[in-house]
C-alpha cells in the first residue's frame, strides 16, 4: 500500500480530482476505461508531456499494471512521453487540408518559429507536433490545432497573428 | 441430439460442434489443419494474426476461424482457392517486415512462420521498400530477444495478463510503430515467464541460456519429470551427442497443461556447473584423492560394516534427498533394512515429527491437481505456494478467476495474482493460534461438536467474522479444500498445524491436502524411506531415528544420498554431527564444499537427466522416465550405485538389471490397491504453540536449482542471494 501512495504522490489534487471525475463515469471495476483521461489531465499538470513515473503514478492511482498506461500512453498522438514545449501545435496534413495549402502553413509555422515538426522551441515554449492525422475540420481547411483550439481558413498572415498571440 | 450442439460442413465433410464453439477448435479436434500464429487454445482470442482466414458460405469475406463461431449449417472450405488466397496475402504482409535471417535464428527449423511460409510464402518478395527494425529488449537472464522477427501476434502480451496475471509486456506504439515491449527495460520476473519462450510463433522470444548453443534438428528429444516440486511436470529433454541442451515442456492435461515452470525449465543448465562429481573420490589422511569405482565401493561398505561392527546397526544414519527417485529409495530402504538400521529419512526440512503415526502412507494433495481449478472454496496454510508449486499456483489462480474464494494463512502476506478473500497473517496471531481461532469459528458455524483433543488448543481463542466467513465459505456447497503448504511442513509446530487443519476440514467437509518436498517425498515414504515404516507403509518394529534425531544424537556413520549439508538441512548443527562421524559416504552429483569437509567417500552420480526413474507426485501419479543425457565424467545413476553398495555389504536382493525392476518390485510390495492418502488425525494433545516456520527460498529448493546460473541472475534469484548475505552477516 505505502508503495502506491508513494507512486502517486506525484499527482496533484487537481489531477486526482479529475481522476475521480472521469472513474465514476465507468463502473466499478472498470477504471481502465479512465487512463486517456487521467493521462490527459497528468500531461497538462506536467507542463504537456509524460514521464515513466507519471505514468506509473497513473497506473498505481487506477490500480492498473503499467504497462496498459504505457499501451495508452504510446498509442495516442495526443500524448508525449518525451520532454516537448508546453504548448502543443499541430498542422492537419491530412487530404482536405494538404489540398488546400496545409504544406504552405507547415512551411510558414516552421520559419516563424525557426525549428521542424517534432521540435520545440528554444524557449521551450512551443512544441511543433510531427504529423497530425485529420481533425474532423475538413470544411474549413486548411487548419491547425494549438492545444485544444482550433484554428481554421488558415494563411500564413492568420498563422503569424496566432503565433504572435501565444504565451 | 440436443439443442447445445450445431451441424457444419467442413471441406464437405459434416461435423457435429458445440455451439458457439470457434471454427477452429472444430478443425482441430477433426484433425482439419487450419495455419495460425495467434490462436492458442490457452489464451483468449485475438484474432490480429489473420493468417487462419477460411471461406464461409454466404460471407462476403474469408473469416478468422479463431474468432467465428459455428452456426447451424454453416459450410466451410479451408483449402479453397480464396481461402488459400487469403492465407497467402496474410503470409506476404508478415513477411513484409520480418528478417531472412533463418540461418542465424534459433528458431530455425522449428518455427511456425518458418513452416507456413514454406506452403504459404511467395518466392520472391514484392516489397522492396526498407524493412522495419526494431531495438531488442532486456527481459532478463531467461528470455531472449530478437525483436525485429516478432510478427505482433501477442500470444506473449495475452500470456501475462490471463497466465501469469501480471501484465509486463505491451503492445507499445502503433501502426508500423507497434513493438512488443514492457516500455521502460525491465526484466521479466514471473515463476512461469519462460513459457513465452514457447508460445512465441517465431524467433523473437527465445530460450537465453540455449542461445546459439545447437540447431533444433541435431537434437533428440527424451521424455521425462521434473525434479524440484511435488507437482511432477512432464518435460522433455532435448540433448546433443548426449549433452542436455535445454528442457520443453511436455503437454499434459492432468499435470501441468503445457506450461512448464522457469525451475524447471532452466535447472538444467547446472547440469554441467563446475562442482559437477566426476569421479569417485576419497579422503586419505584429510587428502581427497580420485579413485577408481571399484576402490571407492570398497572403501564406503567397509566403512559402513566397521562402524556397524565396532558399535552397531545402530550407529549408521541414512539421510536422502525427497528429489530421490523412488527406485534409489526403494534400494536405500532395502539397504538399512539389510544392514538392520532404520535410522533412515528423507523429510530433511522437517522439524516435527510428533504426529509422524498418522501420516497416510504418503502426503498427498487429497485430490487430483486438474481438480484444483474447479474448487469453490480454498484455505492455503502456511504456503509460499508460487515459489513452492508454481504449477499448482496457476491452477488455483483458475479457480480464482472462476470465483472460488481462496485465502492464505501464512505468517506473512505474498503477493498473488488473482483475487485472495482473506488473508490470515501474523498479526493475528501464529499460524496455529489463527487456525485454532478458525477451529472455533467452525463449531459456532457448523452447529458441530469440537473433537476432545483440540479443547486445549482453543480454549480462550477469540475469533471473529473474518473467521466465520472463511469458515463459512469451506463449509458451503461445492467442493473445498484446505492445503497445508511447505511452509507449515517446516514449521516446528506442523503435527498441531496439521492436526487443527484436519479438524477443520472434518467439520466443514473440505478435503485436507499437503504440498511436499522435492519431486518425490511421496515415492520416498512409499519405499519406506522412513524411521517408522517400512515400505508400503506398514509400522517398523522399532521405530527409528528421524532427520532431527539423527543429528542431534550424532551418529558415527553416515549415508548422504544427493544432499547438501549447508542447504538441504534445517536442523543446527548438522554439519558438526557429519564432521565429528567416523565416516560419512556421499552420493552425490555435486561436491560443494560442505561435503568435501565432512565426506570420507564421494560416489558421483547422474542428475535427474543422467538416470532413469519415477517419481510419485503429490497426487500419487507414479511417472517413470528413462535417461536422457549420458552421466558425466564416470558419474553413474544412482540406482546402479546403490545396487552395487548392497551387493559388495553381502546384502540380499540387490540383483537388479534394470530400473524398472526396482518399481515393479516395489509396486507388487504395495499390492493393487490405491495408497492411502488422506491423514485420519493424530492422538496427541493439540496446542495452540508458537510457531517457527523456515523459510527457503524458490531457487534455492535443491543442489541442481542452486547451481543454475540462468535462475540465479533472476530477478527473484538475486533477492535470495542479497537475502541470504544479510543474514550471514547479522548470523
Amino acid at each position: 500500500m505505502t508503495d502506491a501512495a508513494d507512486k502517486t504522490a506525484l499527482l496533484s489534487e487537481h489531477t486526482r480530482h479529475e481522476i475521480d471525475h472521469w472513474v465514476a463515469k465507468f463502473p466499478v471495476g472498470r477504471q481502465r476505461s479512465a487512463v486517456i483521461a487521467a493521462l490527459r489531465a497528468v500531461q497538462h499538470q506536467n507542463q504537456g508531456y509524460l514521464t515513466a513515473e507519471l505514468m506509473d503514478a497513473v497506473a498505481a492511482y487506477l490500480d492498473l499494471p503499467p504497462v496498459h498506461v504505457y499501451e495508452v500512453a504510446s498509442f495516442y498522438s495526443m500524448f508525449e512521453t518525451d520532454p516537448v514545449g508546453r504548448i502543443h501545435i499541430s498542422v492537419c496534413t491530412n487530404i482536405s487540408c494538404m489540398l488546400n495549402g496545409a504544406d504552405k502553413i507547415v512551411e510558414h509555422v516552421e520559419k516563424r518559429l525557426g525549428i521542424k515538426t517534432g521540435e520545440t522551441t528554444a524557449d521551450g515554449l512551443v512544441f511543433l507536433k510531427c504529423e497530425e492525422e485529420c481533425l474532423a475540420a475538413c470544411n474549413n481547411a486548411p487548419m491547425m490545432m494549438v492545444d485544444h483550439k482550433y484554428f481554421e481558413n488558415l494563411t500564413p498572415e492568420k498563422v503569424d497573428e496566432i503565433l504572435d498571440g501565444l504565451e | 441430439m440436443s439443442d447445445d450442439l450445431v451441424n457444419i460442413e467442413v471441406n464437405g465433410v459434416a461435423m457435429q460442434a458445440r455451439r458457439g464453439q470457434m471454427l477452429i477448435e472444430v478443425t482441430d479436434a477433426n484433425e482439419v489443419y487450419v495455419p495460425r500464429f495467434c490462436y492458442h487454445e490457452k489464451l483468449s482470442i485475438a484474432a490480429n494474426c489473420r493468417m487462419c482466414l477460411v471461406e464461409v458460405e454466404k460471407a462476403p469475406k474469408p473469416l478468422p476461424a479463431c474468432a467465428t463461431p459455428v452456426t447451424e449449417g454453416m459450410k466451410v472450405f479451408t483449402k479453397s482457392a480464396r481461402a488459400i488466397s487469403a492465407q497467402k496475402a496474410t503470409m506476404e504482409f508478415l513477411l513484409l517486415n520480418h528478417p531472412l535471417d533463418c540461418p542465424i535464428c534459433d528458431q530455425g527449423g522449428e518455427c511456425e512462420l518458418q513452416d507456413l511460409s514454406l506452403g504459404y510464402g511467395s518466392d520472391i518478395s514484392r516489397y522492396s521498400e526498407r524493412k522495419r527494425v526494431v531495438k531488442d529488449k532486456n527481459l532478463g537472464a531467461l528470455v531472449s530477444t530478437d525483436m525485429t522477427r516478432c510478427i505482433h501476434c501477442t500470444r506473449c502480451v495475452r500470456f501475462g495478463e490471463e497466465i501469469q496475471g501480471m501484465p509486463q509486456l505491451g503492445t507499445v506504439g502503433r501502426g508500423d510503430r507497434m513493438q512488443i515491449s514492457t516500455y521502460i527495460e525491465r526484466s521479466v520476473d514471473h515463476e512461469l515467464s519462460g513459457n513465452i519462450i514457447d508460445l512465441c510463433p517465431v524467433g523473437a522470444l527465445n530460450n537465453k541460456p540455449y542461445r546459439f548453443s545447437a540447431r533444433a534438428w541435431e537434437m533428440t528429444e527424451h521424455a521425462s519429470v521434473a525434479a524440484h516440486d511435488c507437482v511432477g511436470s512432464n518435460l522433455y529433454f532435448h540433448v546433443q551427442n548426449g549433452r542436455v541442451k535445454r528442457v520443453v515442456p511436455r503437454s499434459n492435461e492432468d499435470v501441468n497443461e503445457s506450461w512448464l515452470s522457469d525451475r524447471d525449465r532452466f535447472s538444467c543448465y547446472a547440469i554441467e556447473h563446475e562442482d559437477r562429481l566426476l569421479r569417485p573420490r576419497i579422503k586419505v589422511e584429510g587428502e581427497w584423492r580420485d579413485c577408481e569405482w571399484s576402490e571407492a565401493l570398497e572403501r564406503a561398505s567397509t566403512l559402513m560394516q566397521e562402524s556397524i561392527k565396532s558399535k552397531g546397526a545402530d550407529s549408521l544414519g541414512i539421510l536422502a534427498s525427497p528429489s530421490s527417485t523412488l527406485e534409489e529409495a526403494s534400494l536405500l530402504a532395502k539397504l538399512a533394512d539389510g544392514l538392520g538400521t532404520a535410522n533412515i529419512d528423507h523429510r530433511l526440512r522437517m522439524l516435527d515429527f510428533r504426529d509422524q503415526a498418522a501420516d497416510p502412507q504418503f502426503p498427498s494433495l487429497g485430490r487430483r491437481i486438474a481438480q484444483v481449478e474447479t474448487l469453490k472454496a480454498v484455505l492455503v496454510v502456511g504456503s509460499r505456494l508460487r515459489q513452492e508449486a508454481p504449477i499448482l499456483a496457476h491452477r488455483l489462480r483458475k479457480a480464482a478467476l472462476l470465483g472460488a474464494s481462496v485465502s492464505f494463512l501464512c505468517p506473512q502476506r505474498y503477493e498473488y495474482l488473482f483475487p485472495v478473500t482473506a488473508y490470515l497473517d501474523r498479526e493475528g496471531g501464529s499460524m496455529t493460534q489463527q487456525l485454532s481461532a478458525l477451529v472455533a469459528a467452525a463449531a459456532e458455524v457448523t452447529g458441530k461438536p469440537l473433537p476432545e483433543k483440540v479443547h486445549t488448543a482453543i480454549a480462550g481463542v477469540k475469533f471473529g467474522d473474518l473467521h466465520r466467513s472463511l469458515v463459512a465459505s469451506l463449509a458451503e456447497e461445492g467442493e473445498s479444500a484446505i492445503f497445508l503448504g511447505l511452509q507449515a511442513n517446516r514449521d516446528a509446530a506442523w503435527a498441531d498445524l496439521r492436526a487443527l487443519a484436519g479438524v477443520l476440514a472434518q467439520m466443514t467437509g473440505a478435503s485436507l491436502g499437503t504440498l511436499s518436498e522435492g519431486a518425490n517425498s511421496a515415492g520416498a515414504s512409499l519405499a519406506g524411506v522412513l524411521p517408522h515404516r517400512v515400505a508400503g507403509g506398514a509400522d517398523r518394529s522399532k521405530t527409528g531415528l528421524n532427520t532431527v534425531q539423527m543429528l542431534q544424537e550424532p551418529r558415527s556413520a553416515y549415508l548422504l544420498a544427493n544432499l547438501e549439508p549447508w542447504a538441504d538441512l534445517v536442523v543446527a548443527g548438522a554439519m558438526e554431527a557429519f564432521k565429528a562421524a567416523d565416516s560419512v559416504v556421499a552420493l552425490a552429483a555435486y561436491a560443494g564444499s560442505d561435503l568435501l569437509e565432512c565426506a570420507d567417500v564421494l560416489l558421483p552420480v547422474g542428475t535427474v537427466a543422467e538416470t532413469s526413474g519415477t517419481f510419485v507426485n503429490v497426487e500419487g501419479r507414479w511417472q517413470s522416465f528413462a535417461g536422457a543425457a549420458r552421466p558425466l565424467g564416470e558419474s553413474r545413476p544412482a540406482w546402479k550405485v546403490l545396487r552395487v553398495l548392497g551387493n559388495l555389504l553381502g546384502l540380499e536382493g540387490f540383483d537388479y538389471d534394470s530400473s524398472e525392476q526396482i518399481r515393479d518390485e516395489l509396486h507388487g510390495t504395495l499390492g493393487a490397491g490405491e495408497a492411502s492418502s488422506s491423514y485420519a488425525g493424530g492422538h496427541f494433545p493439540i496446542t495452540a504453540a508458537e510457531d517457527h516456520a523456515v523459510e527457503v527460498a524458490m531457487y534455492a529448493v535443491d543442489g541442481m536449482v542452486r547451481r543454475s546460473l540462468p535462475l540465479q541472475q533472476t530477478g527473484e534469484g538475486r533477492a535470495e542471494q542479497s537475502a541470504a548475505r544479510d543474514s550471514a552477516v547479522a548470523g
